[in-house]
Parts: C-alpha cells; sequence; structure tokens
C-alpha cells in the first residue's frame, strides 16, 4: 500500500457488462485506478455505476470482460477473497456486536492474533477520532459516527482498494460536508485507493482525482475534475455538472481561432483545439461564470444580443436569465457586490465572454 | 362549549377505538379464566381448599404426565424449530414469485385443521397405511411396521401441525435483517459460511427464540393430536383436563390442571423474557442482548457467541475442504444446493400429506386404507344425506361469517387507535390482545364453558361467534394494522383539507386503501373459526355442533372415509378462501 507502483494499476477493468434479461445496466467497460488514486463514479440513478461497484466488489457477477485486482486476475474470485473493502449507503454494522468487535470482524476473518487486533482496532478508532467507542453497540452512535466506524471496519485491514456506496447519503448537509474531509484526510492518510459512487456533482468535484462519469450503463467522460468541468466532451456532462449554456453552431473557418455562425445573428470564436472541420454543426457550451453583462460601449471577445430576462440574488451569488433570438434561455453568473447593473425584463441587453470560455461540443454520435 | 367538548373528543377518539375490542376481552376471555382459576381453590362446598392441587401431586400420576407433556412439547419444538430454520432461511433470502408461493405452501397448512391433519397422519402411517404399503411393496419390510399410536407418530403430528407457526414467526424476524449484512461481512473477508453463523444466525436468533416459545405453548396445550395418533402413554395434560370435563365433569380439578398448564406457560415465558426479551415476538429485530442484562443472559450470550465462532470456523474448515475436492466455486453462481433442498423437503412435508385424504375419500372400502378400493361417491352422498352433517356444516358457516364480521368489526377502530393513537402503554395493551393466541387455547376453552354454562350460553350460536372471535380478533387486529403501517396518514389530512368530512375520508380515501388488509383479516377470521375445535368442543353441545366437532365425535367412534370427505371439503373450502386472501393481498396498491 506504501509503495505506489505507478504502472502496474490497483484495479483494472477490461470489457466488463452486465445485463439484466434485455436490459444493459452496464455496457462493455474499461476502467483503470492506480494506486493512491481517489476515483468517482458519478451519474444518475440508473446509469450504471453501483452495478459497477458491485462486480468490482464481488457482489454480482459480470457477463463479460475481466477485473484485476493488484495484477492478478479477480474475476471469479468470491467477495471474500478480493481483498475489498466496502462502506455500505447505510453503513450495514453488525447490529449485535460491539463497535470494537465490528471493526475487528475483517481481522478475525483473517485469523489476526489477538495482541494485533487490540492494536490495530484502537489505533483505526483512533484514526476516526472515536478512540473511546469500543464497547458501545453501534445503534448508540449518530450518524457521522457510524459512518466512522464504517470507514474505520473496511480500512483497518489495509485492503487493496476501498469501495464506498454513497457513503454520505443518508447525512444531513452539514455532516456531509464534514464527512467529506474526514474521508479525503483518510484517503491521504492512508494513502488508500478509493473507488468511491456517488450522484453528487459537488462532492465529486470536491473529492476526486479522477471523476468516471457515467450515463446509460456507460462511461460518458473520464478525467480530473477541472476537465470535466472546463472540457466536457458531451452535452450530457456540460449539462451534468454544474449549469451550461448551451446552443447550436455552425463551424465557419479554422484559423487562428475557430470561428462559428449562430441562429441569432452573432459569430462566436473559440481557441483552437477542439478537432473540428470547416462546415461542422457543433454545440457550444459557455459556462454562466463566463457569461458577463455588458454596459454600453463595454465589449468582450464574443458578444450575444439577448432580451433581459429576470435577475435573482443566491446569497454569494447573482444569477441573470435572458432570452436569444433564436428563444434559448441563457444564465449568467457574477458574484453578489453590491447594487450593480439594473434592468429591465424585455430590455435588450449584451452578454459577452472571452474566447477560451467556448467550449466545442461535437454532437452525440448516437449507439 | 363546543369547542372543548371537540377538542376532548379529538383527544380522546383515538383511544376510543381500542374499547370494543378490550370489553369483549375482558368479558369473554380475562373473567372466565381468572374464574376458572378462582374455582380451582374451591372444595365441593365451595370453601377455599387446596384438595384439587394436592390430587395432582398425591400420585406420580400426574406428575408423570406433567413430565411427559413437556417431553413431547420440547421434543416438538426442537423438531419444528430444526426443520423449520431452513426454510424460513431459504424464503428470507430469496426473492420474486418463488418466495410468495413458498409462503402460500407454508401458510395452507397453518390455516388447515390440526383436525384434518391428524386424519392424513392415520392415513399415511396406520398398519395398512400409505407408508407401509410403500415399504412392503418395495420389499423392505416383510410384515407392516407399527408406524403409529406411539411416541414417533405423535411428534410426526404435532410437528406437521406446529412448524408452520414457527416458519412464519422466525420469517418474521429474518426478514428485518437486513441483506447487506451478510454482504458486508463477504467484503471483509468472511466466508459465506462464517458470514452465516457469526452475523447471521445471531440476528436471526431473537426470531428462532420467538417461534420456539410460540411452538412450545402451544404444544404444551395439545390434545387432538396425542389421542389420535398417541397410545395412553402419550397421553398429555390437556387430555387429562378433556377427560375431567367430558367424563367427571370436576371443574375444580379440571381447573388445577388447567392452572398448572398456565403456570408451565407463564415460567417459559419468563426465561424467554429474560434472555431474548419480549420485543422478539413480534419480529422487531432485537439485538442480542436485549433481554434484561441479568447473569442468566449474559453467560448465555458469551456461551452463544463462543459456541456460534466455533461453529463459523468449523463450516469454514468443512466449506474449504469441499472446495479443495470439487474445485472452487464462482462467487455468485454457486449457491449451495443444502438449503433449497432441505427447504423443499420440509415444505413437501408440509404442504402434501393433507391432500392423501382426497382420494380416500372416495374409496369403496370403510377404513381409512391405502390405496382406496374402487371408486365410489358414497361418502360424499352420506355427507350430504346426513342432516346432522348438514346442519353442523351450515352452523359452521354462519358461525365463521358472523365470526368474521365481529372480528372486523372490532378489529378496524382497534387497530386505528393503536397505529395512530400516541398512547401509554400500547405494548401493554398489545400483549393483552395477543394473549389469547399465546395461552394454551384449552385454557380459555374451559374458562368459557364454565362461564357460559352459568349465563345459557352453552349450546348456542353466539356463544360459539363470541368464543371464536376471542382467537380471530387477535389476527384481524394484527392484519389490519400491518397495512395501516404503510398507509400515510397525510391523504386523509389532504381529504380533510380538500373539504372531506373525517367519515367521508374515512369512506372515500381510508378505507379503500386499506381494503386489502381488511378483506383478508375477513377470510382468515372466518377460516379460523370453520376450522377451530377446542372451544367447539367444549360450547357446542348436543345437537348444535359445528363441523369439526362432528369429525372429532365420529373420529372418536369410528374412522370412516366419511372423515376423509368432510376434509377434503374442508381443504377446497380453506384453499379457496386463502388462495383469494393471497389475491386481494397482491394487488394492494402500497406496499
Amino acid at each position: 500500500m506504501q509503495d505506489r507502483d505507478h504502472r502496474q494499476p490497483k484495479l483494472e477493468l477490461r470489457g466488463v457488462s452486465k445485463r439484466y434479461g434485455d436490459f444493459a445496466a452496464l455496457k462493455r467497460t474499461d476502467l483503470s485506478v492506480s494506486a493512491g488514486e481517489f476515483v468517482t463514479l458519478l451519474g444518475p440513478s440508473g446509469s450504471g455505476k453501483t452495478t459497477l461497484l458491485t462486480i468490482v466488489a464481488g457482489l454480482s457477477a459480470s457477463n463479460t470482460g475481466e477485473i484485476w485486482i493488484d495484477g492478478a486476475e479477480a474475476t471469479n474470485q468470491p467477495v471474500h477473497k478480493r481483498d475489498i473493502g466496502m462502506v455500505f449507503q447505510n453503513y450495514a454494522l453488525f447490529p449485535h456486536l460491539s463497535v470494537f468487535e465490528n471493526v475487528a470482524f475483517p481481522l478475525r476473518m483473517r485469523r489476526t492474533p489477538e495482541s494485533e487486533i487490540k492494536r490495530k482496532v484502537n489505533r483505526m478508532l483512533e484514526v476516526v477520532h472515536l478512540p473511546h467507542v469500543g464497547d458501545r453497540l453501534t445503534r448508540e452512535l449518530s450518524g457521522g459516527q457510524q459512518q466512522r466506524i464504517a470507514l474505520a471496519r473496511c480500512a483497518v485491514y489495509e485492503p487493496s482498494i476501498i469501495l464506498m456506496d454513497e457513503p454520505l447519503g443518508a447525512l444531513d448537509k452539514k455532516l456531509r460536508d464534514q464527512m467529506q474531509v474526514e474521508i479525503k484526510r483518510l484517503h491521504t492518510e492512508l494513502g488508500a485507493t478509493i473507488l468511491y459512487v456517488t450522484h453528487d456533482q459537488e462532492e465529486a468535484m470536491a473529492m476526486s482525482d479522477r471523476i468516471c462519469l457515467m450515463n446509460r450503463g456507460g462511461i460518458e467522460q473520464l478525467g480530473t475534475p477541472q476537465e470535466l468541468y472546463f472540457r466536457p466532451t458531451s452535452k450530457f456532462a456540460a449539462d451534468f455538472l454544474g449549469t451550461s449554456n448551451l446552443f447550436g453552431a455552425k463551424v465557419e473557418g479554422v484559423g487562428e481561432t475557430i470561428d462559428l455562425s449562430t441562429g441569432f445573428h452573432a459569430s462566436i470564436s473559440a481557441l483552437r483545439g477542439a478537432d473540428v472541420g470547416p462546415g461542422e454543426e457543433v454545440d457550444v457550451m459557455v459556462r454562466p461564470e463566463h457569461l458577463r453583462l455588458l454596459k454600453d460601449g463595454e465589449t468582450a471577445d464574443n458578444v450575444v444580443p439577448a432580451t433581459f430576462e429576470g435577475t435573482m440574488i443566491t446569497g454569494s451569488v447573482t444569477r441573470h436569465w435572458a432570452r436569444l433570438d433564436d428563444g434559448t434561455t441563457i444564465v449568467a453568473l457574477s458574484l453578489t457586490t453590491g447594487p450593480t447593473l439594473s434592468f429591465q425584463p424585455g430590455e435588450a441587453v449584451r452578454f459577452g465572454w472571452p474566447k477560451d470560455g467556448t467550449v466545442l461540443i461535437r454532437p452525440a454520435r448516437e449507439g | 362549549m363546543r369547542a372543548a367538548l371537540a377538542r376532548l373528543a379529538t383527544g380522546v377518539r383515538p383511544h376510543l377505538g381500542l374499547g370494543p375490542a378490550l370489553l369483549l376481552l375482558a368479558i369473554v376471555f380475562l373473567i372466565p379464566v381468572v374464574h376458572l382459576l378462582q374455582l380451582s381453590f374451591l372444595d365441593s362446598a365451595k370453601g377455599f381448599s387446596l384438595e384439587h392441587y394436592l390430587r395432582l401431586f398425591q400420585t406420580s400420576l400426574y406428575v408423570k404426565i406433567l413430565a411427559n407433556t413437556f417431553k413431547i412439547a420440547g421434543l416438538t419444538t426442537a423438531l419444528c424449530l430444526i426443520c423449520g430454520y431452513p426454510i424460513a432461511y431459504f424464503i428470507a433470502t430469496s426473492a420474486g414469485r418463488g418466495k410468495a408461493f413458498l409462503v402460500l405452501l407454508v401458510l395452507m397448512p397453518f390455516w388447515t385443521s390440526v383436525l384434518v391433519r391428524s386424519f392424513a397422519w392415520i392415513v399415511i402411517l396406520g398398519r395398512h397405511g400409505l407408508l407401509n404399503q410403500m415399504l412392503t411393496a418395495a420389499g423392505i419390510t416383510d410384515a407392516p411396521l407399527d408406524l403409529i399410536y406411539n411416541l414417533g407418530s405423535v411428534l410426526v403430528g404435532m410437528t406437521h401441525a406446529l412448524m408452520p407457526l414457527a416458519i412464519l414467526t422466525m420469517l418474521a424476524a429474518m426478514q428485518n435483517i437486513d441483506a447487506n449484512l451478510s454482504q458486508a461481512a463477504g467484503t471483509l473477508g468472511a466466508r459465506p459460511s462464517q458470514a452465516f453463523w457469526r452475523i447471521y444466525f445471531p440476528l436471526s436468533l431473537p426470531g428462532v427464540a420467538a417461534g420456539g416459545l410460540l411452538v412450545f405453548i402451544t404444544a404444551v396445550g395439545f390434545f387432538i393430536t396425542p389421542i389420535l395418533l398417541g397410545s395412553p402413554q402419550e397421553t398429555m395434560l390437556a387430555q387429562i383436563i378433556v377427560i375431567q370435563i367430558d367424563e367427571m365433569l370436576n371443574w375444580g380439578f379440571a381447573g388445577a390442571v388447567a392452572v398448572l398448564l398456565l403456570i408451565a406457560s407463564i415460567a417459559v415465558f419468563y426465561v424467554f423474557d429474560r434472555v431474548v426479551g419480549m420485543s422478539a415476538l413480534t419480529g422487531d429485530m432485537a439485538p442480542a442482548g436485549a433481554g434484561k442484562q441479568g447473569f442468566l443472559s449474559r453467560a448465555g450470550s458469551r456461551l452463544g457467541y463462543a459456541l456460534i465462532a466455533g461453529l463459523g470456523w468449523v463450516c469454514d474448515y468443512l466449506g474449504s475442504g469441499w472446495d479443495r475436492i470439487f474445485g472452487t466455486r464462482g462467487p455468485h453462481g454457486g449457491r449451495r444446493y443444502g438449503v433449497p433442498i432441505a427447504a423443499i423437503l420440509v415444505v413437501l412435508f408440509l404442504a402434501l400429506p393433507s391432500f392423501v385424504l382426497v382420494p380416500v375419500s372416495f374409496s369403496g372400502s370403510s377404513f381409512f386404507q391405502w390405496p382406496p378400493v374402487g371408486f365410489s361417491l358414497k361418502w360424499y352422498d352420506a355427507f350430504f344425506s346426513s342432516p346432522i352433517w348438514r346442519s353442523a356444516m351450515i352452523r359452521s358457516v354462519y358461525v365463521g361469517l358472523a365470526t368474521a364480521v365481529l372480528s372486523v368489526a372490532i378489529g378496524i377502530p382497534a387497530a386505528f387507535a393503536l397505529s395512530r393513537g400516541r398512547m401509554v402503554g400500547k405494548t401493554a395493551l398489545m400483549a393483552f390482545i395477543l394473549m389469547p393466541l399465546v395461552m394454551p387455547h384449552i385454557i380459555v376453552a374451559l374458562a368459557l364453558f364454565y362461564s357460559f354454562s352459568k349465563i345459557g350460553l352453552v349450546g348456542t350460536s353466539l356463544g360459539l361467534v363470541l368464543g371464536h372471535t376471542i382467537f380471530s380478533l387477535p389476527y384481524a387486529i394484527v392484519t389490519i394494522l400491518a397495512v395501516l403501517k404503510n398507509y400515510d396518514i397525510r391523504l386523509d389530512q389532504a381529504a380533510w383539507t380538500l373539504g372531506a368530512s373525517r367519515l367521508v375520508a374515512f369512506r372515500r380515501i381510508t378505507l379503500p386503501l386499506i381494503s386489502a388488509g381488511v378483506i383478508t383479516a375477513f377470510l382468515f377470521s372466518f377460516v379460523k373459526s370453520f376450522d377451530e375445535l377446542t372451544v367447539a368442543l367444549f360450547i357446542s353441545g348436543g345437537v348444535a355442533t359445528t363441523l369439526p366437532r362432528q369429525m372429532w365425535a365420529e373420529a372418536l367412534l369410528n374412522v370412516t372415509p366419511t372423515l376423509a370427505a368432510v376434509s377434503t371439503l374442508i381443504l377446497i373450502l380453506v384453499t379457496v378462501v386463502i388462495l383469494a386472501g393471497e389475491y386481494i393481498r397482491s394487488r394492494q396498491p402500497s406496499s
């Protein structure tokens, strides 16, 4: 666990798939996770993320493909021999055992000597900041404490990979934020490799080294949170992470920049880099925080005219809504900094953004 | 003034619903039982005396019978638990249609009368019965074996009668065990056998204990099976009560025997509560050691853990040995066949025997003989042409219907009160309502006989209906409560805000949504009453007899295929009713 071998992945899935009758719960999927990495499976419910996790855990069998853990094939290995740790959504703490015995359970299954069990469990309870609850029954603990015991139980035997199935789903917002920090701390402190499932994009952004965005039983996009946020490769990815403004456009020319024409009488440009050619129809995505309401005389790389619809202050940020000439609604975000521009609904306004804020997405190739 | 009254009404209303149920239980159950207990302390001149108790212990006869009763009840309990566990486990851990079907197969015998099932065992185990025929035909034995009228046949009959109760009670507890726990144990490195013995089994123990308790208490009060399938050596305590009343009308002594039974039951309950805790009875998951923290439970649980850990490792070794010999199973497909096979065998044992009565009912011979001789409808003819059988049948039907109506009418408000009202002592009230079920039936029957004879209710249909309702009501209330548990009270509140009065909201919203539960409660109450023998044995004297009572009388005289014909008719009726109940339940919108 300590020496991180970056050449050999900790976990590797090759062509793994799962169907239930006619329904493809998971299309053929490849995924590789290196040692010490925190990878999140993110997606809406039914996107296949939990299916993928249970296959890795060995709780359900894949129809095709291979699973490799630590360079050894584990496809047909029974659950208890896979050397994985799993944190369940409802924690699955054993109600008839004390906290100590819960954490000691995996060690007992591995025939660890009693003295070592004592040492390891106590150390682990200290790591999760709950050194004095060993004698209690698990149901006497609060939700956050149970969560930490669940973490302790699956980390105590230093499994190759820790799997977490929406572990924070049952906690309230405040506790969730706290536990995110806690899990991150454990991750670095123990050097653990973690495969994490959530449908909460903020959680995924905050915690992950890489996010594996899933949709309809397949991987939509795999990359760092930054990549997914700023360079989504599909409309789905653009929409699922954060808010986005999307509209159609046509590539007019590829020179120093990529120039596009739109359906609402404005030409816009993007930085080079996207793999598109002239004449191609693409989708354009602009994050609301890149959009700015322009004052009279102000200008930007890209400017579009729109009809103002309304403003809403939601705490530290302010949202402005407007409608483009072709009917698309767009949203701009700015920090709330005192009385700024005030427009009346129906007024003609202009929005601007820098050309590096233009993200081109090639239309989905359905299949 | 009006406002104050209204406030009073809304404050009290939920509790009022319990009124009729409690009143009925007090008058028809509590007072008669207390009366009976008093009676055991009176001599023939109505003065206080312990003569009946002295008589109990004067000779070794009754002590022997008591010991015998405990032995038979204990063995039955052990058999029920050991054979019932695999099927309960199998049902609890499987899913889908198969599961519902298995539950149905277990439920069927549960609702079929003990009387009918005892007849079935006479056909199977008899000297010229099914089993002996098979053994001789297969050349295993030359002469028929004595398979019946001994301890073995009594145990078979009683286990067959009570195992559904054990299975259903264990199942209730097992269904509350989170399936994730076993999976979690797997991810933490436990082999399936380890996960079972260390996690699942300890968690299911309260359910096992509860099943054992209910089976034991019921078994202690058994008399039908030992009389029909046993010899004098298998005489049980309840038989003494029947004899004392039937032949000698010795109330005081019968009362003393009943007290003995009752004390035995209470003692068992007491031990159960100390070790396991009463909450296990309702199927709530009580972690081991939830009983009162006494020496008994602590020593018990420590011993238990050592034992369970040991079992886990033994099975682990066996399992890995198996793997080594036959190759490692895959992570999933390798569900062992042992449990399903055991489960299916047990289900066959439960479901099949009753059906041997069907061919016998068409037999041309005058005996319970296997294989049936020829084909004849004369036994059905005998049944339908006999005025006694006909009137018994009609009486059973309308007593059953009346019981069902009464149980549901009283049960609905009581269930509402229990589910909605926030009241003190709810658990105690629930325990009181369930008490008739967990007390040997014969005690209640005896008590009712005595009290009803004072007010002229013996031999009347009203007396029968009241007596049967005591046993149907708990089922009705529990069934309706189960539906109400899933019922969202905000639907009512929504109806009120939309302008419906309470009555209209109940009729238009609540009732349609809980109708499945109500109909099920009605059907089960009917079946319960239709099959009931113990109360009927005492209350329906003379010409005013019910079908089971008439079968009993006939069986004591002469076992003819008429009984098989009646049993077949009862089987058909019960099957239809249960299937109807299941059908309605499966169409229930919620849950």
